[in-house]
């Protein structure tokens, strides 16, 4: 079943939560809703639910208004960041309620208690409480609870969010197998980038209450439509610059063609670039390369990290090389180098962290 | 390292000493008192004092009265309870202010309320009397005064926790399509059970001890208005030591047995606890 969610807005008091929100979910995706905190991605997954009432729009289920729906009659299943398992319950009661509050046949409950609990696996601990299983397990339980009544549409907020980072991973995985096998309208609340690109088929991202682009993971992060999306999915070194007719000049001597959609009249630039699209040469290539000294290296894991400052401004740089090519330039702190962006992303106007 | 430990012997004994001698002097012995007293002139005389009628009268209005004060601040309780810690609206820290006033208020002065009001001279006083209703010097009026002075119990009980179990458990089960009555069943009744359990222990012994609001309203009535707390005042005025004593222990039966009660429950809390927070061994993630 797909989701439609068209100009919602929700207020809490003075604060906006959400500020004319449209988002398409279509049958069978897996998306994710991903920003800071307070950019109003639970909300929206709330709204979606029922558990929040927008004060504007209309949230459609299959092309059908199901804005003033009551929770209860919208099949969703959702899975809350703390779990909220039933902690008087056992296992067993806790994914059997959505079946037995349907007054559905005990056996067939039985039936699909056990068919869910082989789905997580975790069989043989539905005698269990929720107290007496670890984070990872009460979050399967949590899923096979939302899957049970065999929603239309699965919401997960910040699913992963209190699990630690092996855990995560693994869950991560999983779930993405969960949902390939069984193809339910998944859209789950994320704040970590790396969780949304692995995961989803497509990525909403959200800042202060608006959707600043909608796309697959190859789309938002390598054509960015915003400096936010740029900055947010991962980390980047902005330079402040002009534009001259074609020519791009930005701050510490660096030269580059400009990209069609700025180029034009004199004005002010920010371009980004994120620190595997540097460079670094022992020796002067072209015009367009600006001299630094390494601050420092950081030669743990696949890429090796480095520090490097500008000498024209004096500014802190982030790079990363492959191995390979570190091990050819065989950098030591202090030296000097020249770098070169390739791949700037150029954006018209001021913009600052 | 607790601190119990690295004081001195002697300063743990003199504390455990002076708690043990206030205990004893404050409760224990006036406690005692009360069975030596009532078994003076031994047991004949004090089965004796609960053959008397207006002593069985007695028994019969304050049972009565607790069957009735503690159902309904059982059910004033616990919707004024959800109402306060599952749901936002206005006026709401006036209500909280509200159910604490029984217990600021003296209770003699919670008594006389209800004879302002509906008593001879009062507000509602000659229409009650046109219509041959009488509350003031009746029952009704007991279980009035009662229900203001228990008021408290059990909504006080309830609220710390449920505000700390907060909305999650309650926004899972509508999720999962159970009615606002199913939720209130199934998730919320369950969370609360042991301090409901409680308040309404505590509810009740209060509802048969009460004394000041309910002499106020009684008019000590003999076989007719009078509690056992206000039947024991008049024994013991009238020098019917033994009988006065007799009754009195009843009140304090049911004082220990309400401690007992507590204590079950918080013993059983505990190990509920210990059994959940067992460690998480056994199966892998």
């Amino acid at each position: 079943m797909s989701i439609e969610v068209r100009g919602v807005t929700k207020r809490f008091g003075n604060f906006t939560a959400l500020d004319d929100v449209s988002v398409e979910v279509p049958s069978g995706s897996l998306v994710a809703l991903l920003g800071p905190s307070g950019s109003g991605k639970t909300t929206l997954l709330r709204a979606i639910a029922g558990l929040e009432t927008p004060d504007a729009g209309t949230i459609y289920f299959h092309d059908e208004d199901a804005t003033d729906r009551p929770v209860r009659h919208r099949n969703v299943g959702f899975v809350f960041q703390h779990y909220a398992l039933f902690r008087h319950m056992t296992i067993f009661d806790n994914i059997a309620f959505g079946l037995q509050v349907r007054k559905r046949p005990k056996e067939e409950i039985r039936e699909r208690v056990h068919e869910l609990l082989r789905l997580i696996q975790l069989e043989g601990v539905e005698n269990r409480y929720p107290a007496q299983l670890s984070g990872g397990q009460r979050q399967r339980v949590a899923l096979a609870r939302a899957l049970a009544a065999r929603p239309k549409v699965l919401l997960l907020d910040e699913p992963f969010g209190a699990l630690d980072a092996k855990v995560r991973k693994e869950l991560r995985q999983w779930i993405r197998r969960l949902h390939d096998e069984i193809h339910v309208t998944s859209l789950f609340v994320t704040h970590d980038q790396e969780e949304a690109l692995e995961l989803a088929d497509r990525v909403v991202l959200m800042h202060d209450g608006k959707v600043e682009q909608v796309g697959t993971p190859d789309e938002v992060y390598n054509r960015p439509a915003t400096p936010f999306v740029m900055n947010f999915l991962g980390s980047v070194n902005i330079f402040h610059g002009r534009v001259r007719g074609d020519r791009l000049s930005l701050a510490a001597g660096l030269e580059a063609d400009a990209p069609a959609h700025v180029s034009g009249e004199d004005r002010g630039v920010v371009a980004f670039v994120r620190p595997h699209d540097i460079d670094v040469d022992l020796s002067q290539k072209n015009g367009s390369s600006a001299c630094a000294r390494v601050k420092w290296i950081h030669p743990i894991g696949a890429v090796v990290k480095m520090e490097l400052e500008l000498l024209d401004d004096k500014k802190d740089i982030e790079v990363e090389l492959t191995r390979e090519r570190h091990e050819t330039l065989r950098l030591s702190v202090g030296e000097i180098v020249y770098v070169t962006p390739k791949g700037l992303k150029v954006f018209v106007g001021t913009y600052s962290i | 390292m607790p601190i119990s430990s690295t004081a001195p012997p002697i300063v743990r004994y003199v504390l455990i000493g002076v708690a043990l001698i206030f205990l004893g002097l404050f409760l224990v012995v006036p406690l005692a008192a009360v069975f030596v007293e009532a078994f003076k002139k031994g047991v004949g005389a004090y089965i004796a004092a609960f053959r008397e009628s207006d002593a069985l009268s007695a028994i019969r209005l304050t049972l009565l009265i607790a069957a009735v004060a503690v159902p309904l601040n059982l059910v004033f309780g616990v919707a004024a309870a959800w109402a306060i810690a599952k749901f936002e609206f206005v006026g709401k820290n006036v209500l909280i202010t509200l159910i604490d006033l029984p217990f600021s208020v003296s209770p003699v002065v919670s008594g006389l309320i209800y004879v302002l009001l509906f008593g001879l001279q009062g507000w509602l006083g000659p229409w009650l009397a046109g219509h041959d209703l009488r509350i003031i010097f009746a029952v009704p009026g007991i279980v009035l005064a009662t229900i203001f002075v228990t008021f408290p119990f059990v909504a006080r009980e309830l609220i710390p926790l449920m505000q700390a179990q907060g909305t999650e458990e309650e926004q899972a089960a509508l999720v999962l399509g159970a009615s606002g009555w199913q939720t209130f069943r199934r998730i919320t009744l369950p969370n609360v059970k042991w301090g409901l359990f409680y308040g309404v222990v505590l509810c009740n012994a209060r509802a048969m001890g009460e004394f000041g609001a309910v002499s106020v309203v009684s008019g000590h009535i003999r076989g007719m208005t009078n509690t056992i707390p206000l039947h024991v005042e008049i024994l013991y005025n009238e020098y019917h030591s033994v009988a006065a004593f007799a009754m009195a222990s009843l009140l304090a039966c049911l004082a220990l047995v309400t401690l007992a009660v507590k204590s079950a429950l918080e013993w059983r809390i505990r190990r509920e606890q210990q059994k959940t927070a067992q460690s998480v061994e056994g199966i892998g993630t």
